[in-house]
């Protein structure tokens, strides 16, 4: 007999029950919740302070590499950490050695001589393979930071394991049906793409055996499906358990997997094994655990993506391409555990938003966004018709079919920079050589034909070369990272749990487009004079006059952003890509735009030379003179599908009480903003609900708020794991807050 | 009249009427009261200009959020009545589009086009700030004349009324004040939705030593929020039963 295809989604359309009621049904926390939690928010507070808890330094990463660990066994009913206590980190050297020496150096803890000896004898590194890999001109856009945050020392992330497949199928059926796939290659040719695959599926085949041996230790069988929604929810967890044990990638997401719990709740609790206070202890007790991911990383890294985030994205909601709308009783139920355990920044929460949603929900949605800031929205009406209703979000903005998509995690290029390299011939205006001397990084870019106020047609040709050039250096040093990446710290545990013939993306990424639209705005409206020093380079620029700016709703500003990114993404397309991956581009900064800042000179829209960018797609801090939905609309027109296909992020902050005078006006005008952005095909926003005033309070007071959550770029921190410099930053954005 | 002077535009107004709505303020205001917030928006002179055109094209970006919301226009000011004509060609252009209108006053204006604006307002915010002659123009400069006429005229007005007063501690905290209040909207009652009790605050006041204009209300303390929303509640309370007893009166006779 031949078994049904693995087909999560149609189990998913043939079972859930669509929940269009409100709120009212919602339990508190049981007492065995609170136990836990109780425990579990005392070391997260002691790590807050400290640092760190603890490392694990006897031995590597690996599925089935740790010993079974709990809080407190009598009342854990979901079970699970990454070693053999919780917060205790995992060394992981695949990605780069040096990157794992130097944490441990930073946190004090030492590993023995023979692991540290053995592993770098007998085995490279990701790291090691990319760096032997690598072109001069490649190290050099990476040294001046014109390519930023890549994945070259560390695990890319950005991967979803279709988690559910444990707990639907059970290992014996997924291993049978690897096996399978493995068979069916065995008569073609043996070229290396073809050897590549099968030795990665044989991989995948031990990873799915390996986690089969951690879930024993946990006296737990998943080799079976789960009969019921205790199984379901435990057997889902082990299966990104096995992933995080394994990688230690920037983010590491959880996918979208409300609807389907849903059907295990839901069917226990018809049969009378399971009330809503114990469905409810299930998926707090689950969030307990993933708000207690970590990853090993140095804080170096944290000066980059501040406050420590996994990126646990769980994609909730959305509409069925059927009509029927994908809220469940869990979407809300995942939500309340934001009041059941306190707001925390993971697991990212992120509402998959449509017009069609139910009205309830959205009020829930505006309600929990007004109470906890701890929520992100993303158009689900613009995905569904590329992605179809069994998609989530990586990371922060980044779409993928789950368990068929996968992405090339790509970090992102300075646009800014760029933008100065057209105006200086190709050379840096802020790094120089040890001798003082100008560093040329892009070749071949003419000098300006005049000498005074810059011209915007000659600008832009010479920005188009750079833009050219850099496409070129960008697909080719993604196109080494990755290559690298799949070599030595394949991710195989993941990748098990993924159809076998997998569709890539590769993730490319802007920064700094409010700086080039209002930069190039100036110089098309206004006169811009650069200011050279003795060497020619510009190093500050005079502006005369008045030119609109990104965030008013102008299309003279917004329709320069627009055509940048459609140009940029136009060229990236022309360069081939590792494994045929198809090019993808997005508008996302996490929170490095102050790191940016900091290593860019002073750009022609007025910004001085180290000033932060805006994160993201937003505006400029300031710039937007009116009002918030101006600023929304400026976005809105930023080009999603086939340009910016891997996300536009937007934050947004606003005063509570500039949402509306009560309660229910505010939870409808928050409703009504996302239903009007996204109906203007808008992509994301990440929406704050407090006031400038508090930040400060925390700044000044940060015992007062030590769990105090606020979103920044694509996901949510605990503010007082933000740097100074990032503190300031965030509290220097725009804040609506007109009463 | 085509063409209007504009002080600033607000994209995301949330409590200037129902829904969002683009608020549009307009630049001169015959009042001077002592606790303006948008001081540099009383003055007629500067601001910029604005047509109809511009109202309409830049309203027909935000229809999403109207749409979504119950949304729509507010104009405000300075005193929007004082540039009636072009509110009123405003009005009608966004009524012909389908867009809500809602005029936010306090019902000084030119009486000529008082007509004309409210026949294409579907909401009107009005402010009332004084209830005793003497005390309204110790606050704002000029009498209660203009108000009262205004309240007579919205008698025929058929769209919806909400009510606001800006509470200032130890001047207009009490119910006395809260009753006369209702004597003066009790021709118009009907069309009340509710009534607005706003906490006066001190947040922007910066913008008077920026304009270096004295700041009369320099020693009021801001008022307590929380009392605000007591009196908010009797003064609401007060106004539903007084509707109630009206209908039962005209259904009496």
């Amino acid at each position: 007999m031949i078994k049904d295809k693995i087909d999560v989604r149609d189990f998913i359309q043939k079972n859930y029950k669509p929940y269009t009621g409100d709120d009212s049904f919602l339990c508190g926390k049981t007492e065995k919740t609170k136990v836990i939690w109780d425990k579990a928010e005392a070391l997260i507070e002691e790590e807050i302070e400290k640092g760190i808890v603890d490392i694990e330094t006897t031995v590597f990463s690996g599925i089935a590499n740790f010993e079974a660990g709990y809080i407190d066994r009598a009342n854990e009913v979901v079970v699970g950490f990454q070693t053999d206590a919780p917060l205790k980190r995992i060394m992981n050297p695949y990605g780069g050695f040096r990157m794992l020496e130097s944490s441990l150096k930073a946190y004090d803890y030492t590993m023995s001589d023979e692991m540290s000896d053995r592993f770098q004898e007998f085995r490279r590194t990701h790291n090691d393979g990319v760096f032997g890999a690598y072109t001069d001109e490649m190290k050099l856009v990476r040294s001046v930071g014109l390519l930023t945050g890549l994945p070259d020392a560390y695990g890319r992330g950005r991967i979803i394991g279709d988690y559910r497949r444990i707990a639907l199928y059970g290992t014996e059926r997924l291993i049978s049906e690897k096996l399978r796939d493995f068979n069916e290659l065995s008569n073609a040719p043996a070229i290396e793409d073809m050897i590549k695959s099968r030795e990665e599926l044989s991989m995948q085949i031990e990873a799915l055996k390996a986690m089969e041996i951690m879930a024993k230790a946990y006296e737990y069988d998943i080799s079976k499906p789960a009969q019921n929604a205790n199984e379901a929810v435990q057997h889902f967890y082990f299966g990104y358990l096995a992933a995080i044990k394994e990688n230690n990638g920037a983010a590491m997401s959880l996918g979208r997997n409300t609807a389907f719990l849903d059907v295990f709740i839901e069917r226990d609790i018809e049969k009378g094994i399971l009330t809503e206070e114990s469905a409810q202890e299930l998926i707090d007790q689950l969030v307990i655990k993933l708000r207690m991911v970590r990853h090993l990383r140095t804080p170096d890294y944290n000066t980059l993506f501040a406050g420590d985030p996994t990126w646990v994205t769980e994609s909730i909601g959305g509409m069925g391409v059927d009509g029927r709308p994908l809220v469940t009783k869990t979407a809300y139920r995942f939500l309340n555990t934001l009041t059941n355990l306190t707001p925390a920044p993971e697991p990212n929460m992120t509402v998959l938003w449509s017009k069609d949603l139910p009205d309830n929900f959205k009020r829930y949605c505006a309600k929990m966004s007004i109470e906890t800031g701890a929520i992100q929205y993303e158009n689900d009406d613009l995905m569904r018709p590329i992605y179809g209703d069994d998609y989530g979000i990586a990371c922060c903005v980044s779409p993928m079919k789950i368990g068929k998509d996968m992405q090339f995690f790509g970090a992102r290029t300075n646009l800014a920079k760029a933008l100065l390299y057209s105006v200086n011939e190709g050379k840096d205006e802020f790094k120089f050589s040890k001798d003082g001397s100008v560093i040329e990084v892009v070749s071949g870019i003419e000098p300006l034909k005049s000498d005074g106020p810059l011209i915007y047609d000659e600008v832009m040709d010479r920005f188009k070369a750079v833009m050219d050039k850099l496409a070129g250096i960008y697909v080719n040093t993604m196109n080494t990272i990755h290559c690298m990446h799949d070599k030595y710290a394949y991710e195989s545990g993941q990748m098990a749990l993924h159809d076998s013939s997998v569709h890539r993306y590769m993730a490319f990424g802007v920064a700094g487009l409010s700086i080039i639209a209002d930069s190039l705005s100036a110089i098309k409206y206004a006169k811009v004079t650069p200011v050279r020093n003795e060497q020619g380079i510009a190093v500050d620029f005079k502006i005369d006059g008045e030119f609109p700016m990104f965030g008013n709703d102008d299309d003279r500003a917004d329709q320069l952003a627009v055509e940048v990114l459609e140009y940029f993404s136009k060229e990236l397309k022309k360069h081939q890509t590792y494994r045929n991956a198809e090019h993808t581009l997005s508008v996302l900064t996490i929170t490095s735009n102050v790191v940016y800042g900091k290593k860019t000179g002073a750009t022609p829209d007025g910004r001085g030379k180290g000033e932060p960018f805006a994160p993201g797609a937003n505006p400029m801090h300031g710039r937007d003179t009116k009002g918030a939905l101006a600023s929304l609309n400026s976005v809105s027109k930023l080009p999603f599908e086939g340009v910016c296909q891997d996300g536009i992020s937007n934050t947004f902050s606003i005063v509570p009480a500039a949402l509306g005078r009560v309660e229910s006006d505010r939870r409808n005008n928050l409703a009504g903003i996302l239903d009007g952005y996204f109906a203007k095909k808008a992509f994301h926003l990440n929406v704050n609900v407090l006031s400038r005033e508090l930040l400060m309070d925390a700044i000044a007071n940060p015992s007062k708020y030590p769990t105090l959550t606020i979103r920044v770029s694509g996901y949510a921190v605990h503010f007082n794991r933000l740097t100074r410099e990032q503190k300031e930053e965030v509290i220097k954005r725009t804040f609506h807050e007109r009463v | 009249m085509k063409s209007a002077n504009l002080h600033s535009v607000e994209t995301m107004g949330l409590v200037d009427g129902p829904g969002i709505r683009t608020v549009f303020f307009l630049q001169g205001c015959p009042l001077k009261c002592s606790y303006c917030h948008n001081p540099d928006s009383q003055h007629f002179m500067g601001g910029n200009s604005i047509t109809v055109d511009e109202v309409l094209n830049t309203a027909k970006r935000y229809r999403e959020y109207y749409d979504a919301s119950g949304g729509g226009v507010t104009f405000s000011g300075g005193e929007a009545l004082m540039q009636g004509e072009f509110v009123a060609e405003a009005f009608k252009t966004l009524k012909e589009n389908g867009i809500s209108t809602c005029l936010d006053t306090s019902g000084y204006g030119v009486v000529r086009h008082y007509d004309s604006v409210l026949k294409y307002t579907d909401h009107i915010l009005l402010d009332i700030k004084q209830v005793d002659d003497d005390e309204h123009f110790q606050l704002t400069g000029r009498n209660m004349d203009g108000i009262k006429h205004f309240i007579e005229v919205l008698k025929g007005f058929k769209g919806r009324v909400t009510i606001r007063h800006v509470m200032v501690p130890d001047q207009t905290d009490n119910y006395e004040m809260m009753d006369r209040i209702l004597e003066m909207i009790a021709s118009i009652q009907k069309k009340v939705d509710k009534i607005e009790i706003l906490p006066y605050h001190k947040a922007g006041t910066e913008k008077y030593s920026q304009l270096n204009i004295p700041y009369k209300f320099e020693m009021v303390p801001a008022m307590d929020p929380v009392k605000a929303q007591v009196y908010e509640a009797y003064i609401n309370a007060r106004l539903e039963t007084m509707k109630i007893m009206e209908s039962e009166h005209l259904k009496a006779v």
